[in-house]
């Protein structure tokens, strides 16, 4: 989240799409209902009438994967009716850039833009790129009237999604089209707060990253971004799935978002060099060239503080990605699946049943020699060789079962979506055998860094260099019990030197007070930068409870701690004008007093924009504004709508381009059977989308465990509309058998208006959708929906498609 | 003491069931094992293990579809049905506080509740003993909220003094439900729609056969025992105690 989950009563317009927040987040409704007590107006647009739409004061239906469709109407909607925040725009975003002229579009280009590589599926970005001074600042017009700028080509970009061809797109009827757009594109004068409240209906697509764009595009448009009551809010699946993913839950980053290292980046100094991002432009904070600081800290943190500068600290211990190499997720199973992978860590995670594609992830696990599985419960991935389809006496895998305590049988920090690290205390002492995270790692570590020492092995520095002074360590050098505030303090940082840094001076051992203070000199560490403030001098901010809100806007400044630095609302400098007056004098997020930031902490101290020495807005990229021409993205510097993989329709009806051109094709010629997919099939006609349901969460794995949930929800369902119910003989509460081009599942015909078919392209298109958090181990509940899912992810992060897919419906007979 | 009562704003139900689940810890509730019968609403009826349920109710109003939840229990009635025919004095009781308790000890399991609640809400265990809503009368009795108000996320679910929860419905626009019916009741709804919309009925009345059993039948019935009682006692004290026939008593009877 830009914002934070209090933030969403400050909204005037709440759009839910790609999530359904009444089920799957219901205490956030707590807010939306508080924003609309006082007049907001909530919209829900998503295939299946849920629980969020009951309460929703208009429903849009559209037919899954059609988001960048949906939006993309939105945008010529507000530009075309001048409906969007041009000063904000001038000021904080790169509207005014003028690209260069050779840039090509979809329009020109039947569905691609300029660069396209048919062999390598990629693209060359050269053309994507601004007109630069001799100074190399971007050129800028700031009338916004050249025909090169980043808001005409936008406007010419979306002028194609005229709301006729959207709605034949989605399926979505016009008049409910142009409602929507009506209501969200009133929140473009200052003032006004309109939220995006999102989920993975947007990410789990092959365009995913790019419908989350379209949306960012419209904020920033509208003015809604920094200010009170607006941002891009991913809701996050699990309470501490923002915590993770801040400290490296993926394989693409080291904790903080540094870039995890490359085979072709040897040493540290190439690595600071070629990570580290330049700007030619005095005003832009480029805050990424503190990237040293932040590696350097990091690596002082992670390995022994006896290295030294000519042993770079330990860079050389960590391990590095072959260039070009994605380990993501869909490309580990598929590792896996081919044999290449000897052993896995299932640590708090059910593969068995959340993996897309589950049949594979099954038999890829059966290829490992060991694996060991953490959790809470059995489940199907640990027991995944006496499952469906498996001959315990074909498999070799060794399964190891270690039992985990539960969140409330331990202490530590927890981050929730809106980046709020609480501090939480432990309840109950763990039951049985089951132990604290901390507790396991300690012994493997301290195991396998034994072994390590005593047979060497094949690179035994980079276990045996690691630093590990969590705790009081025995005569045998082994700690008995990890301390978790010492653990939360290396995360923040310490000075392993006696240092003046801004004219204080610090001792050797001192917590560092907040980032800006990390060097790159190997005086400080920290396990994570963006942290660093979180547990300092003052104590352990996390842990604070103070219900004072000076800002009547619901910061509260000091319940808990926020990254980065304290602050609740990203970019909020761009909630106010030149001047540092706020656009919206009702909700102040921050505003200049003549002589200093006031309100919540500002995103960089620079004076306003209009006086000598300020820096802009958006202080993580290069030229110091927001993206609405986003030239990283894989597909596209603008969004461009391709249809999913697998999808009801012979044609894009935009352009002759059907599918995201730059994703990667698993199932080629002579891939995997297991990859198979079926796009426009006659076997398999209907749209099909997985989601989860209040009752149960995730894959199940805890709430199947407990009566009282599996009572509400019992068993696999399968969700569809009367007149698809009727056409196939399936009553309400018949069994039915659902099929895909990879597996197939039995759920409970729900047939409900609901689900409602979808107009498309002059024929009618049915959807269904099913829960995924059953699995076979949880008797008489049926198996997961991923046995259905494909194969496939989005072009920027891997994650799977397993919102649009194909699939076939019969009555079990 | 002030009549205390549930508030159910049904505009703020997201049917997140918590009030279901948090009735079930409170109260040591087991689940029932459930099928799918084609909906969300497991289980479909309140049953002897589930004081409080979510109605998932799909129609449509004025043209316009809608998903609306109702949270369905007893709603402890001003004028109670189940206490009027309840026999067995003490198993079902009023508290303090308004509520409508129940004693297993005191059931003699005839069932009569059944019938005479308008709202088909009272359930026989296994042991065939009464079972229903109690208001967590537990909590209540010390000072806390019942267990399904206090995990409601959204404030759908409110429980307080009777008047005040009235007062500031009113001020809510919506249509208030149960504040005079049956001489008020002790759980009353605030509807976006009409009362037959969510399957309730315009004028809860307790049935006739009731009526006449509580305020005819019964009181006759009562005013017969103490009549004869009370004839008997006249007798007493006008011609005084029955003297034993000395004779018969002497002959050893006929």
């Amino acid at each position: 989240m830009t914002n934070h989950w209090i933030d969403i009563r400050n909204s005037d317009v709440i759009l839910i799409m790609g999530s359904n927040a009444a089920e799957n987040h219901p205490i956030s409704f707590k807010y939306v209902l508080e924003a609309m007590d006082k007049g907001a107006k909530l919209l829900s647009v998503d295939p299946r009438f849920t629980r969020t739409s009951a309460k929703a004061d208009l429903y849009a239906p559209l037919r899954s994967g059609t988001d960048i469709a949906f939006l993309g109407g939105m945008i010529k909607y507000i530009i075309e009716n001048n409906l969007y925040h041009a000063e904000y725009m001038q000021l904080h975003t790169n509207a005014t850039f003028l690209v260069n002229p050779d840039f090509k579009m979809p329009g020109e280009l039947d569905g691609l833009f300029s660069g396209y590589d048919e062999q390598k599926r990629s693209y060359d970005k050269s053309s994507w790129s601004f007109q630069r001074d001799a100074k190399g600042v971007p050129k800028s017009d700031l009338s916004m009237q050249d025909p090169n700028c980043v808001l005409q080509l936008l406007k010419k970009h979306f002028s194609r999604y005229t709301p006729e061809l959207v709605s034949d797109i989605t399926g979505t009827p016009q008049e409910k089209l142009m409602e929507v757009y009506q209501i969200y594109a009133s929140t473009g004068k200052a003032g006004k707060a309109a939220t995006i409240m999102y989920a993975m209906g947007w990410t789990q697509h092959t365009v995913g990253t790019q419908n989350i764009r379209t949306m960012a595009i419209i904020q920033l448009l509208l003015g809604n971004i920094g200010i009170a009551g607006g941002g891009v809010n991913a809701l996050r699946g699990e309470s501490n799935v923002q915590g993770s993913t801040d400290h490296c839950l993926l394989f693409h980053i080291l904790p903080g978002y540094l870039p995890t290292p490359k085979a072709s980046w040897p040493d540290l100094a190439k690595y600071i060099e070629k990570s580290t991002p330049q700007t030619n432009d005095p005003e832009s904070a480029n805050w990424w060239s503190n990237r040293s600081k932040y590696i350097t800290s990091l690596l002082r943190a992670h390995f022994d503080s006896g290295l030294t500068t000519e042993e770079d600290f330990g860079y050389s211990l960590l391990p590095k990605l072959d260039d070009g190499q994605n380990a993501s997720w869909l490309m580990l199973f598929d590792r896996m699946f081919k044999g290449d992978v000897k052993g896995f860590f299932a640590w708090g995670q059910n593969p068995a049943c959340s993996g897309s594609n589950a049949n594979k992830v099954r038999k890829a696990l059966a290829k490992l020699d060991w694996m060991v599985t953490v959790n809470l419960f059995d489940n199907e991935t640990a027991s995944f060789w006496k499952g469906p389809k498996m001959d315990p006496s074909q498999i070799d895998t060794e399964v190891f079962f270690l039992p985990i305590a539960a969140s409330f049988e331990k202490e530590g920090s927890i981050t929730n979506s809106g980046r709020w690290a609480q501090w939480r205390y432990q309840a109950v002492e763990p039951l049985g055998n089951s132990r604290h995270d901390s507790q396991v790692m300690n012994e493997l570590y301290s195991r396998v860094c034994a072994l390590y020492k005593k047979e060497g092995g094949a690179f035994p520095e980079a276990i045996t260099k690691l630093s590990w002074d969590y705790g009081f360590k025995g005569l045998d050098g082994k700690i008995e019990h990890i301390d978790i505030h010492a653990v939360a303090k290396e995360i923040n940082g310490y000075f392993l030197a006696d240092k003046v840094v801004k004219g204080k001076s610090f001792k050797k051992g001192d917590l560092v007070p907040s980032f800006a203070y990390l060097q790159d000199d190997g005086s400080t560490n920290s396990g994570n930068w963006l942290y660093c403030q979180s547990y300092n001098g003052k104590g352990n901010n996390m842990a604070r409870r103070s219900q004072k809100d000076p800002s009547g806007i619901g910061l509260y400044p000091e319940w808990g701690w926020c990254w980065p630095v304290n602050r609740r609302i990203l970019y909020n400098r761009a909630s106010v004008d030149a001047s540092g007056q706020p656009w919206d004098k009702k909700q102040p997020v921050i505003w200049w007093n003549g002589a200093k930031w006031q309100g919540d902490v500002p995103d960089g101290g620079w004076k306003p924009l209009n006086q000598p020495g300020t820096k802009k807005s958006f202080i993580m990229l290069p030229d110091g504004v927001a993206s609405i021409f986003g030239a990283k993205m894989k597909e596209g510097p603008f969004p461009e709508h391709y249809e999913p993989l697998e999808c009801p329709i012979e044609k894009n009806p935009l352009s002759g381009t059907k599918n995201n051109p730059v994703i990667k094709l698993f199932y080629e010629e002579g891939g995997l059977e297991e990859d198979i997919f079926y796009s426009c099939d006659q076997r398999y006609p209907y749209v099909a989308t997985t989601y989860r349901v209040t009752e149960h969460w995730q894959t199940g794995v805890m709430t199947r465990n407990i009566p009282w949930l599996l009572e509400m929800q019992p068993s696999m369902f399968v969700e569809m509309n009367p007149q698809l119910a009727a056409e196939k003989n399936i009553k309400n509460g018949d069994w039915v058998k659902v099929s895909s081009a990879r597996g197939q599942v039995e759920a409970v015909a729900i047939v409900t208006k609901r689900f409602q078919p979808f107009k498309v392209q002059g024929t009618t298109i049915h959807q269904v959708g099913l829960p995924w958090c059953y699995g076979w181990s949880t008797p008489n509940t049926g198996d997961s929906a991923n046995l259905l899912t494909p194969t496939i992810g989005d072009a920027n992060t891997m994650i799977p498609e397993t919102k649009a897919f194909q699939v076939n419906i019969e009555k079990r007979g | 003491m002030a009549r205390k009562a549930f508030m159910i704003d049904t505009s703020r139900c997201t049917a997140c069931r918590s009030c279901q689940v948090a009735c079930k810890q409170w109260n040591k509730l087991p689940a029932d094992s459930e099928i799918n019968r084609g909906s969300y609403e497991n289980p479909p009826q309140l049953t002897p293990h589930l004081y409080n349920k979510i109605e998932f109710i799909e129609t449509e109003v004025n043209g316009e579809f809608k998903w609306l939840f109702l949270n369905k229990r007893c709603l402890h009635c001003g004028e109670a049905g189940c206490l009027k025919v309840c026999p067995s004095t003490g198993a079902l009781f009023r508290t303090e506080e308004g509520l409508i308790g129940f004693d297993k000890d005191k059931c003699i399991g005839c069932n009569y509740c059944v019938n005479g609640c308008p709202f088909d809400v009272p359930r026989y265990d296994a042991d065939n003993k009464i079972t229903k809503c109690h208001g967590c009368l537990d909590r209540v009795g010390n000072g806390l909220q019942p267990a399904c108000v206090k995990a409601c996320p959204t404030g759908t679910l409110q429980f307080g003094a009777r008047d005040k929860l009235i007062a500031q419905g009113k001020t809510s626009g919506r249509k208030l439900y149960g504040e005079k019916a049956l001489s008020g009741l002790g759980a009353m709804y605030l509807l976006d729609n009409q009362p037959q919309d969510y399957k309730l009925a315009d004028n809860p009345s307790i049935p006739t056969s009731i009526f006449l059993w509580k305020d005819v039948i019964k009181p006759l019935g009562i005013l017969g025992f103490w009549g004869s009682v009370g004839v008997a006692m006249l007798h007493y004290v006008t011609v005084g105690p029955k003297q034993l026939d000395d004779d018969t008593e002497a002959k050893g009877g006929e």
